[in-house]
């Protein structure tokens, strides 16, 4: 009996790590906004790229290009003047980290 | 706007303090994985369903979180004018909710809310179940105000006029009626007075009937009757499509508000001109906060929307209670969308993890939108803005520079549509 409830104390335990690590930070807020369209945690199933898995330097590359005009696209450059760099960062930091 | 320093400095914070709770949480064996609180989800739409499963997710399934809907599954109102246009079924529009449930671990309960009571934070259902919360997300869409347009409630009842600004039954029977319509025919669809639910809707329906009518019913006709003095969205690329596309098929009437509706004669009456006589006639009226939202008192601007905090999507009215979506009071600029909802969702769903963590909330939060609109089977156009938080002004503002609409009517911005949805729907719902 005190076995098992040691046992689920220590799930407990596990469990509550879990919740610490999850609590949500600016740069999985910031990257939630680009899921509607990039699937979720950037990772799409349709015509639209994937990006997670991508290198921070290669979004944060990208989107710079973007703003700047020196990259065409349809809906990304005007998308990508709405974020500042910083958010970009932020941004490209949480894909980085995602498996593809 | 928020220097970058005072942003990362809150998520320090957040990293930070965010730990403390948890782990003490171990040191006692009485505090369960659901201890972090309750909250009730009303709606099941985009941002119900999502707000759902990011407070799961971002809570580490520590918050207990129940949603009250009737509907058997998720119906898109995105891409449900592609039904009506006879180019995809109910099926293609429909997503089960099972993904909440099982892979998120979200209650589900299939009723209605018949009341809230936000001193108490319970909420009373239709099925005699009362339901307890410590936060409360509110997300029930629209109400349309039959009201304002004379017989419409009675049409509508008797099946004749199809309204379909909510995806089900009406979608089906809205498809029907433009199916055995006569070639030679009308439809004629009328536009309310902004702000409305999806503003490019109407008008990408009135275009995809063109579309098919193109194909299967040459010699008929669709007149746009419009309460409003302009399209109200991409404006000029639906009159680039209309007048390229559809030259000769499609009238649009701005300032032309429908009062009233004659289901025997089949005509829509205006203030001044004449009646005007159509086939199939789709009546849209003006619209407000769900019903729930409206009995709630938390529709306090102009009796018709919900104000909210924007950091929290806290209503203004009653601590505890976040709205989302269609319902509330919107931002400059900020459309009454799916997208944007699911993008409310997310901003909710991070200030209630953080609130019931007792954490700071995010003082910079960002949404954007992205809407795309079908001209035709094989063509789309897009509308983008990006929103973000100003603290000085309380309110979402759109960058300057930044959002726009496609150059042209493009095939590739079709593919991208439809990549739109798989993906919106798998964030929502999967």
């Amino acid at each position: 009996m005190l076995r098992k409830l040691l046992l689920t104390t220590s799930l407990l335990c596990a469990t509550g790590a879990v919740q610490a690590a999850d609590l949500v930070t600016p740069s999985q807020a910031l990257a939630a906004t680009c899921f509607n369209c990039h699937g979720p945690h950037g990772v799409s199933t349709a015509a639209i790229p994937s990006l997670a898995g991508r290198t921070s330097a290669s979004i944060v590359e990208t989107m710079a290009e973007y703003k700047t005009g020196k990259r065409t696209g349809t809906i990304m450059p005007q998308i990508a003047k709405g974020y500042t760099d910083e958010q970009i960062a932020l941004i490209a930091t949480y894909f980085s980290q995602q498996k593809q | 706007m928020q220097s970058r320093r005072k942003f990362l400095a809150g998520a320090a914070t957040v990293g930070a303090i965010g730990l403390a709770p948890a782990l003490s949480g171990c040191a006692s064996t009485t505090r369960s994985a659901a201890g972090k609180g309750k909250v009730v989800i009303v709606g099941a739409g985009y941002g119900g369903s999502t707000a759902a499963k990011y407070i799961r997710d971002w809570s580490g399934n520590a918050i207990e979180v129940t949603v009250v809907d009737p509907g058997d599954a998720f119906i898109s109102c995105p891409v449900s004018n592609l039904v009506i246009a006879g180019a995809k079924s109910m099926q293609d529009i429909t997503t089960s909710y099972d993904a909440l449930r099982t892979r998120h671990g979200v209650k589900w309960v299939k009723s209605m809310v018949e009341s809230i009571d936000p001193a108490a934070h319970t909420v009373k259902l239709a099925n005699g179940d009362t339901l307890k919360y410590d936060k409360l997300v509110v997300s029930p869409g629209i109400d349309l105000m039959f009201d304002t347009v004379k017989g419409l409630k009675a049409a509508n009842e008797a099946g004749k006029l199809l309204i379909s600004m909510k995806a089900g039954p009406e979608t089906v029977a809205l498809r029907q009626q433009i199916e055995s319509m006569p070639d030679g025919g009308v439809f004629a669809l009328s536009v309310p007075k902004a702000p409305f639910r999806c503003p490019p809707g109407p008008y990408e329906r009135a275009t995809l009937v063109a579309a098919y009518f193109k194909k299967h019913k040459p010699k008929s006709k669709v007149i746009i009757f419009d309460a409003n003095d302009k399209v109200q969205s991409k404006e000029p690329l639906f009159k680039k499509a209309w007048a390229e596309m559809y030259a000769g098929m499609v009238e649009y009437v701005p300032d032309r508000n429908v009062v009233g509706v004659n289901a025997q004669t089949m005509e829509v009456e205006f203030e001044v001109d004449n009646p005007v006589k159509a086939d199939v006639l789709n009546v849209i009226p003006q619209q407000r906060a769900g019903v729930i939202a409206q009995q709630t008192g938390l529709a306090n601007m102009n009796g018709r929307w919900c104000a909210v905090d924007y950091k929290t999507f806290e209503s203004s009215v009653h601590k505890d209670i976040h709205v989302l979506g269609d319902s509330i009071q919107i931002s400059p600029l900020m459309p009454k969308s799916g997208h944007m909802a699911n993008q409310h969702a997310k901003v909710a769903a991070a200030a209630i993890v953080s609130m019931l963590y007792d954490q700071p909330v995010n003082n910079h939060p960002v949404v954007m939108n992205t809407c795309y609109s079908m001209v035709s089977f094989d063509k789309a156009i897009h509308v983008a803005t990006v929103h973000q938080y100003n603290e000085k002004e309380k309110t979402y503002l759109t960058v300057p520079g930044s959002g726009g609409i496609s150059a042209g009517l493009s095939d590739v911005e079709s593919h991208y549509a439809e990549a739109w949805a798989t993906n919106i729907w798998r964030d929502s719902l999967s």
